[in-house]
């Protein structure tokens, strides 16, 4: 068994791991009832679904022809951008009243997610009105 | 050798029918998704499977022309979800 066919091999794994994941992140997204607990089953497609099809890229063009570390680019954008746009859409979901209410904080003072300009009138309102 | 290609090839096949299943549910969610969150993220993670089947179509083909499409793609994910979140927060996308 040469080099060549365990790569051969590798890529199937890294496809069926790909493939697998994209099919729990779906199930989920539907199969779920509640606004937030919808959110967290798609972004395991984002990241370890997306990563190891990029990793069976990888794989395959070190096989069949040049080689490069390309993929490598996308999986780091990917991992650094799933987890805040999960965390927008948690923002958006807890602004427009989809989940339970936020608990009373500690102090007494607000969380920053709802704090609003509106609602809080500022020492620098008036200016801010003025102009 | 050839053994070892057949069994790519077949999972290639079930990627790209799992990848294809998985954009026409995540449409099923986007119709029926009760709030705006909801609909956010189904717009997002089809974002994400078109990004899966671009690269299955690059590994499929052997081209390494894809490479750009995915990471525009990626990119532009990334901030049409940034977008439609600050637009529904705040109601205006740059202050």
């Amino acid at each position: 068994m040469t080099l060549d066919v365990i790569a051969i091999y590798a890529v199937a794994l890294c496809l069926i791991i790909g493939s697998f994941f994209a099919l729990v992140g779906v199930i989920g997204l539907l199969k779920f009832n509640d606004s937030m607990t919808r959110l967290h089953a798609p972004t395991k497609v984002g990241t370890v679904g997306i990563g190891a099809l990029l990793l069976a890229s990888m794989i395959h063009s070190f096989t069949f022809g040049e080689g490069s570390f390309h993929e490598l680019l996308i999986m780091a954008f990917l991992f650094v951008t799933a987890p805040i746009s999960a965390h927008f859409i948690a923002k958006v979901n807890i602004h427009k009243g989809a989940c339970d209410p936020l608990p009373k904080p500690p102090q007494d003072d607000t969380w920053s997610t709802l704090k609003s300009p509106e609602h809080q009138p500022g020492p620098d309102s008036p200016t801010k009105s003025s102009t | 050798m050839t053994q070892a290609l057949d069994i790519m090839n077949l999972a290639m096949v079930i990627a790209f029918v799992v990848l294809s299943l998985g954009q026409i549910m995540t449409m099923v969610r986007l119709v029926i998704g009760p709030t705006p969150g909801d609909r956010i993220l189904a717009l997002d993670t089809m974002v994400i499977y078109a990004l899966g089947l671009i690269v299955l179509l690059g590994i499929s083909q052997g081209t390494r022309v894809y490479f750009e499409v995915s990471l525009l793609v990626a990119m532009l994910g990334f901030v049409s979800t940034v977008a439609y979140a600050r637009f529904v927060l705040r109601g205006d996308i740059i202050e």
